[in-house]
């Protein structure tokens, strides 16, 4: 994922310094890799420098001065630009899981990697409950659905993987040792 | 508290096997997923659990009777008053309208005309289709004849609902919004589910999961015949 671009994204809302942009990504993009406070500042230090954003001036409230920034007119035109660009789907099919079942049936025989299906399907199943209680919960903003929907069917497609897998395992196996 | 149980359930079709001893506890307010590939005897699990089909060998236990020997007008009066039924389509009297498909298991029931159309709308209601309730099922959406479907299915507010792949022919979205009416209805009424599925993505919405394959629960493991983390009930 793109830092840069989702900060160029939340700026063009409106002027924000990096303690509010910081919470709004939290909020937009909820179960996104933590993003750390320096990661926000350090950012938009070279975003200031390639004269993607501009300082807008300082503000204080209770704390020491924060100081806000804008989108300038190239902000935006880089932004719009990486909008515009569809994102290739994978060219390879590179997962760790895909490669771990793979050598599995290499050095294993087939009641290990069946084992390994087995217990992989089941962290996917419960990780799949869990983002599902997540979603149906009450209090569940669409963030939280729209963010917990595209994590679950990435998953629903690996767990369909897994117990294909699973059904032809001992089939690979034969053709792998033959 | 079991409230309705399987043990060692064989049922075959002819001289194929759908069910070759199967034993399952459904315990009460619980929601039991049953997943499982095609042909591995779900469906056939759910029917022999409601009563609809007679098991050829073992034995089906409502709150701790025997019900797999019951006449079938005994087990028809037992689906009419305790049990609700919500299968993938077709459902829905094509004659009448929602409110008067969602009225008729009162009115088997003997209800008075006045007060079923009165709680039929209130459940139309509750599942977001009151604005359909006197139009017929031809004229609505497929994920509206479903959630009319399933009001009909709680209507009689029943203690076990079989739900045989009642998402299977919505598309993601709408069927998304009638499992979550279902989960939260079942959830506030108490009511146990038996949900078939052969997808993940929809077994997660249950309490527990179990696989069937080639008629018999899997215990390699996948089928996770055990609660889930995060229990949520």
């Amino acid at each position: 994922m793109s830092t840069t671009h989702v900060l160029l994204g939340l700026l063009a809302a409106g002027n924000r310094h990096g303690y509010d942009l910081k919470r709004a990504h939290d909020t937009r993009l909820p179960r996104a890799r933590p993003l750390a406070f320096g990661q926000v500042y350090a950012t938009l230090g070279r975003l200031a420098r390639d004269g993607l954003v501009v300082a807008t001036g300082q503000e204080r409230e209770s704390g020491p001065d924060r100081t806000a920034y804008a989108l300038t007119g190239r902000g935006r035109e880089e932004l719009d630009a990486w909008l515009a660009a569809v994102e290739p789907p994978a060219p390879y099919v590179t997962s760790t899981l895909f490669a771990k079942v793979v050598v599995a049936l290499l050095v294993a025989d087939v009641d290990t990697a069946r084992a390994y299906l087995v217990a992989q399907a089941r962290a996917h199943t419960d990780r799949l409950r869990e983002l599902t209680a997540i979603k149906t919960a009450p209090t569940a903003t669409l963030d939280d659905v729209v963010a917990a929907d595209y994590a679950i069917v990435h998953l629903d497609a690996d767990l369909r993987w897994l117990r294909t897998t699973l059904d032809r395992v001992a089939d690979w196996h034969r053709e792998v040792h033959p | 508290m079991t409230q309705l149980a399987a043990r060692g359930v064989v049922k075959a079709y002819g001289p194929t096997p759908a069910l070759r001893g199967v034993t399952l506890d459904v315990a009460e307010g619980e929601i039991v997923a049953v997943t499982g590939p095609s042909g591995c005897g779900k469906s056939t699990l759910l029917h022999c659990l409601a009563g609809i089909l007679r098991p050829d060998a073992g034995q089906v236990t409502w709150r701790g009777e025997r019900i797999d020997t019951w006449s079938e007008a005994a087990r028809s009066k037992l689906r009419r008053t305790e049990f609700g039924v919500l299968f993938q389509f077709g459902q829905l009297v094509a004659e009448l309208t929602a409110a008067e498909n969602v009225a008729l298991p009162l009115l088997l029931a003997g209800t008075g005309r006045r007060e079923a159309r009165a709680a039929a709308l209130g459940w139309l209601e509750r599942l977001d289709v009151a604005d359909v309730a006197d139009v017929r099922p031809g004229r609505m959406s497929g994920g509206q004849q479903q959630r009319c479907a399933l009001a009909r299915a709680l209507v009689t507010e029943p203690r076990v609902l079989f739900a045989d792949e009642p998402t299977g022919a919505l598309d993601t979205l709408t069927g998304e919004q009638v499992l979550t009416h279902l989960v939260r209805l079942a959830r506030q009424q108490h009511t146990s589910v038996v949900l078939v599925t052969h997808e993940p993505r929809i077994a997660a919405y249950a309490d527990r999961e179990v696989m069937l394959r080639d008629g018999v629960v899997d215990t390699t493991g996948l089928g996770l015949e055990r609660p889930f983390a995060g229990e949520r009930r």
